[in-house]
């Protein structure tokens, strides 16, 4: 086992050797990456490859420093592209009308709520990770936190773009807001239509918020070290080959103007840690009420299969399950990508998501059997010919099992051990099951619509050119705003990696840092 | 203001901030800052890349009063809240919405809540900057290039001029009798 002790790092960093490359140690066998360990004696470690402080600074430092790989630059001119085609879709629909959407009078809510829905619902993991796994304590969280809030950051902004452009007179959309206005109106709060801007951007603003302190004094080590580079030599590279301005002159300048000149002090940190305590305690529930406001837009209906009171859990539990899907998604490409990634994602914690992932698509599953079970216990006859003859059975019966399929099958996979840790396997069930909560919504949405009270009012919906268009272009812009995310901004909570290395703890006294398992012994 | 407080300047005429030691490990740096609160400095700090688990109790920190700022935020964001609801539905524009009661309790819940959140995001935020001193871009440990490192995986304690015992030589004499290393002037204010 390879040791790494601090003065050998601090020897090849003088050296001027790169210390974030480091040859992997052997692993024991049966541990995968050497986070697998079944013992409950031993901790896994969180982070692989005895890793210093420094290391985690030079290696997650080092994404938003250096030139991304070849890949970065046409995979984002792909999506900006993708991002840029959704705009002019939205624009021929805001100078067309919503007619250019395929709905009709009978199915007046489509694809716009389905993607909302589906939108908001992917934000709901990263609150998850950041706010109630925060609250259990559970450590592994702070490999995934960052980017995990970046995404839902993202995802509230495709999402509240569905509500602005579906409401037909785009300049209005400031009258959701209780704006004085002159008619002398107010908007209607009885209405969970309202409530739902409420949830929406009160999520969207304390998601920011809460993922901006925690950048805080990661924005200040961006800050001084390109303070340290200028220093040291301030002929460095420019901006442009002509323009006299120097990358780290900008790179302290704007990371210096985000970092509100943190400087490290454990008096600001007490507060720090404090505040970060209170924001993860309001998260929780609000990220519960969200989707469960969500849902009221449904359930306070009284259109079969919408007016149930199963709502809120149920899409609570299918947002985390759409969102941590999402998660995966995201980094699973992105720890074969980056350089050292995979240190600090380790087996472990692809793990732990396929078991959230397993135990959040049971819940959705129960809630589908439950629909149907109050569907027939209730005697509502609308209800149950909703389910009995339409969802299941109806011209759109092959959404409902691809829904099922997704969402209820394909994470039954993950009973099994070398599923969970198989990295391509865990990949596509996330890709189905994101696949499968887009159906979900639309599903709930659609089917309930398509056959109202009369037969008269039956009507089909099929997609147009301007729904795919948006919907495409809203995949766009999510996929442009995560790669700028991982290009210029800290992708892991480097702070917060620190603390939980073992040579974090006051009570660790080992000089060796030879032992990966040689974690200091409780506190006082 | 503290009467007849010293001031210290360098050879050149600056002002002295503190002295300032490094530590290797977060362990060094949690004992040296045991001695420095019980040898009873009160205008000192302790830096470090990330919080040290009970370094509060390390330093002798008093709780903050961040909670009573959020907890104030919270309540000032449900009133107005509860206050905008009954006078926009009940008293301005009442408007009949199935024929329930203008300004019932029951759907005003959820703005509730979610004003009080959004106060309470706001309060925490601000208020945990503000308590800091923050935002404040110039500082002068931050111009010492040392310093910098602390940002990275150095550790170190500044004891800071204005402190009652502060001592240039007795201050600097006790930080190395702690193991501090690389024991420096910090100049600025």
């Amino acid at each position: 086992m390879s040791t790494l002790h601090p003065d050998e790092a601090s020897a090849r960093r003088l050296a001027g050797l790169p210390t974030g490359e480091l040859p992997t140690y052997p692993v024991a066998p049966g541990t995968g990456d050497g986070s697998l360990v079944d013992d409950p004696a031993v901790r896994a470690p969180l982070v692989l490859n005895n890793r210093s402080f420094h290391d985690i600074t030079e290696i997650v430092c080092g994404y938003a420093e250096k030139p991304p790989g070849r890949w970065w630059l046409p995979t984002f001119m792909m999506v900006f592209t993708i991002a840029q085609l959704g705009g002019l879709f939205i624009g021929y629909l805001v100078i067309t009308g919503i007619g250019a959407w395929g709905m009709n009078n009978a199915v007046d809510w489509a694809w716009d709520i389905t993607n909302f829905v589906f939108w908001i619902g992917i934000g709901h993991a990263g609150t998850l990770i950041s706010a109630i796994l925060c609250l259990l304590k559970q450590k592994w969280r702070t490999a995934v936190n960052r980017s995990a809030e970046a995404m839902t950051i993202f995802a509230v902004i495709c999402a509240a773009t569905f509500p602005g452009i579906h409401i037909g007179r785009q300049w209005m959309a400031w009258f959701l807001f209780p704006i004085p206005n002159a008619n002398a109106i107010w908007p209607n709060f009885k209405s969970p239509l309202l409530w739902d801007v409420f949830a929406v951007s009160t999520y969207g603003t304390v998601s920011a918020l809460f993922w901006y302190m925690g950048m805080i004094p990661d924005f200040a080590t961006l800050r001084d070290r390109a303070d340290l580079r200028l220093r040291r030599n301030p002929e460095g590279p420019r901006v442009l080959p002509f323009l006299p301005i120097r990358t780290d002159a900008v790179r302290a300048y704007v990371y210096g103007f985000l970092a509100l000149g943190w400087r490290f002090s454990s008096r600001h940190w007490i507060r720090y840690e404090k505040a970060y305590l209170i924001l993860a305690g309001i998260s929780t529930p609000l990220v519960l009420s969200v989707h469960s406001i969500v849902s009221f837009d449904f359930a306070t209906s009284v259109m079969p299969g919408w007016h149930t009171t199963i709502f809120p859990p149920y899409f609570v539990a299918g947002a985390i399950f759409g969102g941590f899907a999402m998660v995966l998604l995201l980094l699973i490409p992105s720890r074969e990508l980056f350089p050292n990634m995979k240190d600090l994602i380790t087996l472990r914690h692809i793990e732990n998501m396929a078991k959230i992932l397993l135990a959040t698509g049971m819940m959705v599953g129960f809630a589908y059997g439950m629909e149907f079970f109050i569907a027939w216990y209730s005697a509502n006859q609308y209800e149950a010919y909703l389910f009995a003859n339409v969802r299941a059975r109806g011209p759109y019966a092959w959404a409902y099992w691809t829904m099922i399929f997704c969402n209820v099958v394909s994470p039954q996979v993950f009973w099994f051990r070398w599923a969970r840790q198989t990295v391509p396997v865990v990949f596509v069930v996330s890709f189905l099951v994101t696949i499968g909560m887009w159906f979900e919504r639309f599903v709930i949405i659609v089917t309930s619509l398509h056959r109202a009270f009369l037969p008269g009012e039956w009507h089909m919906f099929w997609p147009t050119a301007v729904d795919i268009g948006i919907f495409v272009g809203s995949c766009g812009v999510f996929l442009t705003l995560f790669l700028l995310f991982l290009r210029f901004l800290p992708v892991f909570a480097m702070a917060e990696v620190k603390a939980v290395l073992p040579q974090a703890s006051p009570h660790h006294h080992g000089n060796g840092h030879g032992n990966g398992h040689d974690h200091g012994k409780a506190g006082h | 203001m503290a009467k007849n407080r010293k001031v210290y300047v360098t050879e050149s005429g600056e002002p002295v901030y503190g002295v300032i030691a490094e530590f290797a490990t977060p362990a060094d740096v949690y004992h040296a800052a045991e001695k420095v609160r019980d040898a009873g400095y009160t205008k000192w700090d302790v830096y470090a890349p990330f919080p040290i688990h009970g370094i509060d109790e390390a330093m002798g920190q008093k709780r903050t009063v961040l909670p009573l700022i959020s907890a104030a935020a919270a309540g000032a964001g449900v009133l107005g809240a509860i206050l905008m609801q009954w006078w926009m539905s009940g008293v301005d524009y009442p408007i009949v919405v199935q024929g329930k009661p203008y300004a019932p309790w029951e759907p005003f819940v959820p703005i509730t809540f979610e004003l009080g959140v959004l106060f309470t995001a706001f309060a925490t935020l601000i208020g945990m900057l503000a308590l800091n001193g923050l935002p404040r871009h110039h500082h002068p440990l931050l111009k010492k290039e040392r310093f910098l490192a602390v940002s990275d995986d150095a550790f170190a304690i500044c004891i800071e001029s204005g402190d009652d015992k502060f001592d240039p030589d007795q201050t600097r004499s006790m930080l190395e009798r702690l193991g501090g290393k690389h024991i420096d002037l910090v100049e600025g204010d």
